[in-house]
């Protein structure tokens, strides 16, 4: 039963693979890669570890491949194929010679489990709980620089994608928002942050009275501006 | 199953994506192929540790988990930026490290 759970696995998981590498579209190469991890995932079960199986499919196959199935979204667009280019040819060539090295290293490998079945079977091997207890006393060292590493991470995506131009249109300025046309009196953030009196100055400035709603938006939030900067210079 | 096909299949995933790595220029493909590779690596130590009975390979495994999510973090990010910049998604035409 293991052999035939094994064999279906590890070819889901190398079909995934090819198809990783194969698929023209994006998209449709993050589809692969969540195959070959959720039948990878077999494999782990298959070699008991359960919690690893467990957060390879809810982080991997679930959270990082929603992130990049997002970013296929906003970048999008299938590659082209140019012809003429040396690494067509050599890639494939060097993974094969990477796989034969890698086979040649594991038959001369003197290792003395390769051809048993494992250790012997203790209850609770891959369970959570030991996992748990030797992240907290064994590994404490790794697991504060993962969670470190993963802060560092975090903060270095949010400065690499955010927007450099500053503010590009008009749109949820503060000019805007001052300018929106409300009811006076009505105890509105602007009331009470003071913008009232702008009006104020506004009216004394112009002699006559000035009603709040009464000019064009777009026109009285640019005098509230403009009399703003009169203020900073002054 | 004998461990050794495991390793086998491990072999053979992580020869798939140094192959795709090489060949594709997207570098959204390139960070699946990345992907790829770091999996064939946990299904080795995942592997070892089956072998000796321990549950340190494991650990080790979920390390590279965290390992590879920040490295998608950071590289998404970089994609994301280059295509904000209206540059060509493709690390053929992205050369201005060469010098």
């Amino acid at each position: 039963m293991s052999e035939v759970l094994f064999f279906i696995a590890a070819i889901a998981a190398i079909v995934g693979a090819v198809g990783v590498v194969a698929m023209r579209n994006p998209f449709y190469a993050v589809l692969a890669l969540v195959c070959h991890l959720v039948s990878l995932a077999a494999l782990f079960l298959l070699l008991r570890a359960e919690f690893v199986a467990a957060a390879q499919v809810v982080v991997y196959a679930g959270a990082v491949m929603v992130l990049y199935v997002f970013v296929v979204a906003y970048v999008g667009g299938a590659e082209e194929i140019r012809s003429g280019n040396a690494m067509r040819v050599l890639g494939p060539l060097f993974a094969v010679a990477v796989a034969i090295e890698l086979c040649i290293a594991l038959l001369g490998s003197a290792l003395s489990g390769i051809n048993s079945q494992g250790a012997a079977y203790k209850p609770g091997f891959g369970e959570p709980a030991r996992i748990g207890k030797l992240f907290l006393t064994d590994y404490l060292f790794a697991f504060e620089v993962a969670s470190l590493l993963l802060l560092v991470a975090a903060i270095g995506a949010i400065v690499l994608a955010r927007r450099r131009r500053g503010l590009e249109d008009d749109d949820g300025s503060i000019a805007r928002v001052i300018g929106e046309r409300r009811p006076s009196y009505t105890g509105t953030m602007a009331e009470g942050a003071g913008t009232r009196q702008v009006y104020q100055e506004i009216e004394a400035g112009h002699g006559g009275s000035f009603e709040i709603g009464s000019a064009e938006p777009k026109e009285r939030a640019a005098a509230v501006v403009a009399s703003e900067d009169g203020e900073d210079g002054a | 199953m004998t461990l050794g096909w495991y390793l086998a299949v491990s072999a053979i995933i992580f020869s798939i994506g140094v192959g795709g790595v090489l060949v594709r220029r997207n570098p959204l493909v390139i960070l699946l192929c990345l992907e790829l590779m770091l999996n064939a690596g946990n299904l080795a130590l995942v592997t070892f540790s089956r072998m000796y009975g321990g549950e340190g390979g494991q650990i080790f495994a979920l390390i590279v988990m965290v390992v590879a999510a920040c490295e998608v973090t950071v590289g998404l990010g970089l994609i994301v930026a280059i295509s904000r910049r209206n540059l060509p998604v493709d690390v053929d035409e992205l050369h201005e490290l060469n010098g």
